[in-house]
């Protein structure tokens, strides 16, 4: 039994990153889409919070996002994953529920 | 038909947005399919359900008292997060009072609101199987 | 799988009807179900059909009305929240005495129960929004 979190909103705008990574539980993942990906990018402010969260979960960024903001995959956070939309299916058939952090 | 743990999320203040007001309606609609219903008040979540309430200067019509009527829908699982209220400079006197009426004890009237920690409330949506977030 | 999706957002203002429709169509793609998409506050105006965009850029509403003829979904456009918004089936509009209607095919305006029947029958619930 575990979760997947997903998140849409820039860490730079709404406390949604960090909510969810509050109430996250251990072994859970969480996906950042849409204009989550802004807070991805290593040295960032929000990236310190996504990689400091690594040790107990596994975080993924939506790829297609990522390149339609501009952002390279070089340029992500170390320890941040990217899936593509299939990825994005296969998330949610490996955890058994989702929440979205709106 | 299954049973499932349905969780609704709010995390968002009334009347800024309609997101209060409309998951309020899908709450009062999930009652009568006998699932298991929570509602988790987080973040700017915790004004749905301040005491108080007068939207009638900004054209607005106060949907606060619904929330008193949700124990008489049978919905008696309301949980509060209490860092989400220190953070606003809030504590449980600011919020409504809600209740419920116990048939188990003789219709005892009972507060339906629960005020958790962020660790508690983490625990609680790891449990649900379907959650809405408004 | 089974899923169920919620779009609580309206077309062009947000991208969440596009994640869902991007989703729904990689989950079809890996032979998964779409049982339902239920469209919920401005998420509703993804169902009308009056929209006109300029040719160069996607139709919103179109891609969501073929998907569902092609696949089979169940698309469901919210009645108290259509009707707040002016979205109206034919039989909506001449029970309110209204002179139009505006709904795109292949969806159909109905009660939120179908969200929670949609959520209670599938794998999986998704919710899309702002």
């Amino acid at each position: 039994m575990s979760m997947l979190h997903i998140v849409n909103k820039s860490p730079f705008e709404r406390n949604a990153v960090a909510s969810c990574l509050s109430h996250a539980s251990e072994g859970d993942a969480v996906l950042l889409i849409e204009d989550a990906v802004i807070g991805a990018v290593a040295g960032s402010q929000a990236a310190t919070l996504l990689t400091s969260a690594l040790t107990t979960k596994a975080i993924y960024v939506l790829g297609e996002d990522l390149a339609a903001r501009g952002i390279e995959q070089s340029r992500l956070a170390q320890g941040l994953q990217v899936v593509d939309y299939s990825g994005f299916v296969d998330l949610t058939v490996q955890h058994d529920k989702t929440q979205s952090w709106l | 038909m299954a049973t499932k743990k349905f969780m609704y999320v709010n995390r968002k203040a009334p009347y800024g947005t309609v997101y209060a007001l409309e998951s309020l309606e899908v709450v009062l609609i999930a009652a009568a399919f006998e699932q298991e219903v929570t509602l988790a008040f987080v973040d700017d979540g915790v004004y749905q359900i301040i005491k108080d309430q007068k939207p009638k200067a900004i054209g607005m019509k106060n949907f606060s008292p619904t929330y008193k009527a949700l124990g008489d829908y049978d919905i008696k699982q309301l949980y509060v997060e209490r860092e989400s209220l220190e953070e606003r400079g809030l504590t449980e006197d600011d919020l409504m009072e809600l209740t419920y009426e116990d048939e188990d004890d003789d219709w005892a009237e009972k507060s339906s609101l629960s005020i958790i920690s962020r660790a508690e409330m983490a625990e609680l949506m790891a449990a649900q199987d379907v959650t809405f977030s408004f | 799988m089974k899923y169920t999706l919620m779009v609580n957002e309206g077309p062009y203002q947000h991208q969440s009807s596009d994640t869902a429709y991007q989703f729904a169509k990689a989950a079809l793609a890996k032979g998964h179900e779409i049982f339902r998409v239920f469209f919920y506050h401005d998420g509703v105006n993804n169902g009308s059909r009056l929209s006109v965009p300029p040719k160069d850029d996607r139709l919103v509403q179109k891609q969501w009305s073929e998907l569902a003829q092609q696949h089979g979904i169940d698309m469901v456009i919210c009645i108290a929240a259509a009707q707040r918004r002016g979205l109206m089936d034919a039989s909506e509009a001449k029970r309110q005495g209204l002179d139009a209607d505006n709904i795109a095919p292949g969806f159909r305006i109905s009660g939120l129960g179908q969200l929670i029947e949609g959520s209670i029958e599938s794998d999986r619930t998704i919710v899309f929004g702002d």
